[in-house]
């Protein structure tokens, strides 16, 4: 599976984001999106993502379904988490397994990986803000998707869970998958392509004469 | 579907959910009523479908601005719509969801609160069976309203606006066929049939419009 990339350019309203940003990425890849903030890291992942439909350029599947919308092979792993408070941790990923299709790991499988295998009925609300953030990582292993889009994934974790997180990005590349990251933090990994958003950031002209 | 179905009903049966809300607020409209009219029982059990339908009406509209604005907010809205379910299904299901919790309980206070208006039991029986068709037009239209306020804080009030003028219509056919129920030369049937067409039309309208309106609204 191949995931190509071309002359993509986001807009937010009348302001172009970034401009004619290429890559191209085959199962096993990741690419490591960095830049300034504002740079449009997240943007770009939402755009793949298919959840900013102002955007030109192109974006396909190679060897995938037809007419199967990009999306759909996706994981989105944005700034929020997508748990609900008052419900369990199970509750909460036994919900995504059945909406999203296609699971995965078993519910206490996943949560064994994240070192969170005690927390099985406990409420969303009562877990730290690291804590939530592995269950929302733990989404991502009880549905089976190829391609993993990750926004600051280790914003809110410490040393060793990040170095947990890097393990199961990892087994993701090992078993074909593909990783696309925004981060401002090392994840870790080897062999990945990178991106510099800086480099593709659309600055607006300044209108001097207007207001001078 | 299934799961998101009862996921829907979970919280909204949850404390902070709604569920009696909705039937509380009724209740206040039903309850103070009597006490501004006075005690006329014939007057009070002539307007009592009325008012039970506009408490019905208004308390439906309650809790709908939360209806994706909680998804939203916790970035579930973004998962459920990259799924391969469309989401004018999605907008259905929640829609469906949120009315089987808020809006069938408001059904099923109608015999107490009919009494309080001293409505007789054909009439509480025909103010039941329109409700139970005719609310779940609002929910439907309320879904698009909260589709398009999904993004403002505190859209509640502009939700409540945007809405109540496209329920008019169903709030009057409830009322007429309630009263065609009671009264004897007014026909029940022909006003009820419009209240069913109104539903279905608004249930596959509204879950479409608010799909398209929440696939534009990401950002």
């Amino acid at each position: 599976m191949k995931l190509n990339v071309e002359n993509l350019s986001a807009n937010r309203g009348e302001q172009t984001i970034f401009a004619h940003i290429s890559f191209q990425l085959t199962a096993g890849d990741a690419l490591i999106v960095t830049g300034t903030n504002g740079s449009g890291k997240s943007t770009l992942l939402r755009v793949i993502a298919g959840l900013l439909p102002n955007f030109s350029g192109n974006m396909a599947i190679e060897g995938g379904i037809e007419d199967k919308p990009i999306a759909e092979y996706c994981h989105y792993l944005g700034h929020q988490n997508a748990l609900k408070p008052t419900m369990s941790v199970a509750e909460n990923l036994l919900f995504w397994q059945h909406h999203c299709g296609t699971p995965d790991l078993e519910i206490t499988e996943a949560l064994q990986k994240i070192d969170l295998a005690g927390t099985y009925d406990i409420p969303i609300a009562y877990l730290s803000a690291g804590q939530k953030r592995r269950i929302a990582i733990a989404r991502l292993l009880v549905t089976k998707r190829q391609i993993w889009l990750v926004d600051e994934p280790t914003a809110a974790l410490d040393a060793k869970s990040e170095a947990m997180f890097s393990n199961l990005l990892q087994t993701h590349m090992a078993s074909g998958g593909i990783v696309i990251a925004a981060t401002h933090q090392p994840l870790g990994l080897k062999n990945t392509k990178n991106l510099d958003m800086d480099k593709h950031q659309v600055i607006p002209e300044l209108l001097e004469d207007e207001y001078l | 579907m299934k799961a998101l179905f009862w996921r829907e009903l979970k919280l909204s049966s949850q404390v902070g959910g709604g569920m009696l809300t909705g039937v509380l607020f009724f209740l206040t409209i039903v309850a103070v009523m009597p006490f501004a009219i006075g005690p006329d029982l014939k007057l009070l059990a002539r307007i009592g479908p009325a008012v039970l339908w506009t408490g019905a009406l208004l308390a439906s509209l309650l809790g709908l601005d939360r209806l994706f604005q909680q998804e939203r907010e916790d970035g579930s809205l973004d998962i459920l719509l990259m799924q391969e379910t469309p989401p004018a299904l999605l907008v259905f299901v929640k829609a469906f969801a949120h009315w089987v919790a808020n809006g069938l309980p408001l059904v099923l206070a109608v015999p107490i609160f009919g009494i309080i208006l001293n409505m007789s039991p054909i009439g509480i029986g025909a103010t039941m069976l329109t409700l139970a068709v005719g609310t779940p037009a609002i929910t439907f239209i309320g879904a698009v309203g909260a589709a398009v306020t999904v993004s403002l804080p505190r859209g509640g009030l502009l939700l409540s606006i945007l809405v109540l003028p496209l329920t008019v219509p169903i709030l009057i056919f409830g009322v007429t066929a309630i009263n065609g129920a009671v009264e004897d030369p007014a026909p029940f049937l022909p006003p009820f049939m419009i209240l069913c067409a109104l539903t279905l039309f608004f249930s596959a309208l509204g879950s479409l419009a608010a799909g398209w309106v929440l696939k534009q609204s990401t950002d």
